[in-house]
């Protein structure tokens, strides 16, 4: 186990230096009007250098003077040692406004998953049982809109009848008008109810998958053949169900759940733009569309870690959970 | 096409009855006669017994037929701007009846010798002589003046001690009825003298005029000016306002003075041009402000469904129905051209990773790795970026998305065949083709491949549609496909705008239920698809 955990690792890395390579190479065709914008400030000083000095000194600094694999190279090394330098469209640190933002991505990750188990488990199960059933066909085609939703059209729906037509939630921001007048737990009351409507969508757009997937598994196992002994012993069906065919589809979806826990850090980029959040996939597709390297940079290293991280995570659940499977 | 399936069953025994005619020694045993349907016939009559399915085919071959047969049908171009006439009203003339002297220098003398200083002590004068009487002096400035009365409110001014008219105090107003053009003093001089007096003709300048009683001055039949106590004037300079309009004008407004209800007039000038007047009473100076609508083309912009345009129009003033039609085929092309890059591609990788195994699947299996972990969203907004610096044409745009969203698409396609080959390349079939001599290209593509067609056909349904999805969503963030190149995506982008999510729902809504249907419609046929295919299916 442990020696297949390192080899993993060991591919991991190898795995994240080639797509870190593609995606640095065509971030570097992002235009560095920032670079330019620096130096034409820092030259207009008093008794300054020219503009060319400075964007020569500063593209050095950046390492945007060297070739796309050198310049990789050296943001490579640059990353490991920790130094990710600072964000050019926010000028702070880019760790710094990484961990402001983050957090309010992961909350939101965070319930949508709970909620999402909890209502697409039990339908998917239901489904199952009730294979060919009229619920069964009610629960197949929902799982199927709610997979070929566009989000942000459903957003923009929300927005329609919940903010405009019916007055019910606000249809921007993560905080009201009176935020700053409020006390602690009204502020927290506050944020909560702003995020009805993200989390909603949230909600919305994962279940179908989920449900889908817990319905193809239980399905898969009631046509087992345990299933079948547990039934001519003459378990209950309801025993039958809810223990022998339940545990059995928990396999793959603890597999499928714990893989996707990283995840919940990578943000919502749709449903932030849209809803006007400051969360990790608002600005990044704010730094990502206004050519801020470092922090794009940053982002996507950390998005390409979550991805095999999620999939070790996953791999390794799999063998953990299912004591049929046997890692080599 | 359930017609099609019970003629084939009913045309099978035929054929077999014609058979055995012929040739008896070939005559069919009953147990093969029970086998009527083929492989894909089954599929399909199992395809067909699924109603969602159904359903779904019905809604994608709608979407077609609305997309590819609707451009042709439309009378519309996809990037045909529409105009309509608005009535801007802008301020046009001013009406006012003249009560104040009037003063005119007379011919001859310096201008400014009558001026605003003079008038006023002119004015106080005759306002303070009740007397009728002919003439009266004034001293001003060390200088005696005479007035004297030629007619109804209307004064010649003389210098006593030059003995000279030094000009008139006038009321009423002579207006050139051709032009903009001023007549000269000695005809104003003798015009308004007639006038004032109600004679019926004047001379001046050596010729001889007819002044009617309601105040136009004629030579022979025609026309040439007019008097009268109201004062209109026109904003713009260049501007002329006709006889006709100001008679017009002044009948409208003796009715609005009188009936309050009345606001407005239409008049058709000699051109044939009819515009719409305002009218508008302002106490304060006692005028008349007329506003004439003027009618100006702007572009239809989010105008409301109407019968010319079933679905209103856009921004830009297009036709939204023609839009959705032109921007569904780019989302349907998109969406297979796509697919057809990454089915391609993947059949490719991964039929030869299946085949080959060994160090070509490692390779093949670790680039699948690579593109799997490359954060695809992300990736394209960047593209998106880098395409935007560089201001590539919208066509080209459109074809690189084709290429990338292909290209980041293959890996899923080859990880699927490799996994199918992996378990078919082991069974007894493909050892009989290894027997046979038969060449590794084709017993690869010939042999394994056809054997995955199922899985792919129905991973090709569903992609088509998950790309029509992200295709959207980069329109949508104004990344994939640009103005003027339709796609439900850019459509439903004004969304953004806030005044549009509230106001104008014939916008978005339709582009995002096509969207919502199309792809809904894919996956929905592409599950069917699976059940059909799979032989473990219970009906």
């Amino acid at each position: 186990m442990g020696k297949y955990i390192l080899k993993r690792l060991f591919l991991s890395v190898i795995i994240f230096f080639f797509v870190m390579l593609i995606v640095y190479a065509l971030i570097r065709g992002l235009p560095s009007s920032f670079v330019e914008n620096v130096a034409r400030a820092k030259s207009q000083m008093p008794g300054s250098k020219s503009y060319d000095e400075w964007l020569k000194q500063l593209n050095a600094m950046y390492g945007l003077d060297k070739g796309i694999f050198a310049g990789y190279l050296s943001w490579l090394g640059q990353f490991f040692t920790g130094n990710f330098g600072d964000s050019w469209k926010y000028t702070v640190p880019v760790i710094q406004k990484f961990n402001e933002v983050v957090w309010i991505s992961f909350i939101m990750g965070v319930i949508t998953m709970v909620l999402e188990l909890l209502i697409s488990i039990p339908l998917g199960i239901i489904a199952a049982t009730k294979q060919y059933s009229k619920t069964d066909y009610a629960i197949s085609i929902l799982a199927l809109t709610f997979i070929s939703l566009p989000t942000f059209f459903f957003i923009a729906l929300l927005q329609l009848v919940f903010s405009v037509k019916l007055g019910w939630f606000e249809p921007f921001g993560l905080v009201g008008r009176y935020y700053s007048q409020m006390d602690g737990w009204h502020q927290f009351l506050d944020k909560a109810y702003h995020l009805v409507l993200p989390i909603v969508t949230l909600v919305i757009i994962s279940i179908g998958g989920l449900m889908r997937y817990t319905r193809t598994n239980m399905l898969e196992v009631l046509n087992a053949d345990y299933i079948r002994t547990a039934r001519a012993k003459g378990v209950s069906e309801h025993k039958v169900i809810y223990y022998h065919a339940f545990r059995n589809t928990l396999i793959p979806l603890v597999t499928i759940v714990g893989g996707s826990l990283p995840g919940l850090f990578s943000g919502a980029l749709f449903t932030e733009t849209m809803f006007k959040i400051n969360g990790i996939g608002y600005i990044s597709y704010q730094c990502m569309i206004e050519g801020d390297i470092p922090f794009s940079m940053f982002y996507l290293a950390f998005l390409s870690i979550l991805t095999l991280l999620g999939n070790l995570i996953a791999d390794i659940l799999y063998a953990v959970v299912d004591p049929r499977v046997r890692l080599a | 096409m359930s017609d099609n399936m019970e003629n084939k069953t009913n045309t099978t025994p035929n054929e077999e009855i014609e058979n055995e005619n012929n040739q008896t020694q070939y005559s069919l045993n009953d147990d093969r006669r029970v086998k009527v349907l083929s492989p894909g016939a089954m599929v399909a009559k199992r395809f067909f017994r699924n109603r969602i399915a159904v359903v779904g085919l019905c809604i994608l071959a709608f979407m077609f037929i609305f997309s590819f047969v609707g451009g042709l049908i439309t009378p519309y171009k996809e990037d045909q701007k529409f105009q309509r006439i608005e009535i801007q009203n802008k301020e046009f003339a001013g009406v006012k009846e003249n009560d104040d002297l009037k003063y005119l220098d007379a011919e001859g003398i310096e201008r400014g010798r009558l001026n605003a200083e003079i008038g006023k002590k002119i004015r106080d004068k005759l306002a303070d002589d009740s007397s009728d009487s002919a003439s009266t002096t004034l001293k001003h400035n060390g200088v005696v003046y005479r007035i004297t009365k030629e007619g109804t409110d209307f004064y010649t001014i003389t210098d006593i001690k030059e003995n000279k008219v030094i000009g008139i105090e006038y009321k009423d107003i002579i207006s050139n009825s051709k032009d903009n053009s001023d007549f000269s003093y000695d005809f104003k001089f003798n015009a308004l003298k007639a006038y004032s007096n109600q004679l019926s003709s004047f001379t001046a300048d050596g010729k001889n005029y007819a002044l009617a009683d309601d105040g136009s001055i004629m030579v022979g039949d025609e026309e040439i000016g007019f008097i009268s106590r109201y004062q209109i004037n026109t904003v713009h300079a260049d501007v002329f306002l006709s006889r006709a309009f100001k008679d017009e004008l002044l009948v409208e407004l003796e009715k609005a003075e009188t009936d309050k209800s009345i606001d407005s007039f239409s008049f058709t000038d000699e051109n044939g041009e009819k515009s719409i007047y305002t009218l508008e009473y302002k106490p304060a100076t006692d005028e008349w402000i007329i506003y004439k609508g003027t009618p100006t083309n702007v572009f239809d912009t989010y105008s409301f469904p109407t019968k010319d345009h079933w679905l209103g129009t856009d921004r830009n003033g297009m036709d939204m129905l023609t839009r959705l039609m032109y921007g569904g085929r780019v989302s349907l092309v998109i969406g297979f051209i796509v697919e057809a890059i990454a089915t391609i591609l993947g059949i490719i990788m991964g039929g030869l990773a299946g085949y080959f195994g060994k160090w070509v699947d490692q390779l093949i299996m670790r680039i699948v790795d690579i593109f799997y972990c490359i954060p695809s969203t992300p990736l394209l907004i960047i593209i998106g970026a880098v395409m935007d610096a560089n201001s590539t044409p919208n066509r080209l745009r459109m074809i690189f998305l084709m290429l990338i969203l292909g290209f980041l698409g293959w890996p899923g396609m080859a990880r699927l065949i490799r996994g199918q080959i992996l378990s078919l390349r082991e069974q007894e079939f493909m050892t009989a083709t290894e027997a046979g001599g038969i060449s590794v290209s084709r017993r690869i593509f010939k042999h394994l491949v056809p054997n995955v067609i199922p899985q792919i056909i129905v991973s090709v349904t569903m992609g088509v549609g998950g790309t029509i999805i992200t295709e959207a969503s980069l329109s949508f963030l104004g990344l994939g496909v640009r103005f003027p190149f339709a796609s439900w995506g850019n459509i439903i982008n004004d969304v953004n705008r806030f005044y549009v999510l509230t106001n104008y729902w014939f916008i978005w809504i339709p582009a995002g239920i096509l969207l919502l249907l199309t792809v809904l419609a894919f996956n929905l046929v592409g599950d069917g698809l699976r059940d059909a295919f799979d032989p473990k299916m219970k009906r």
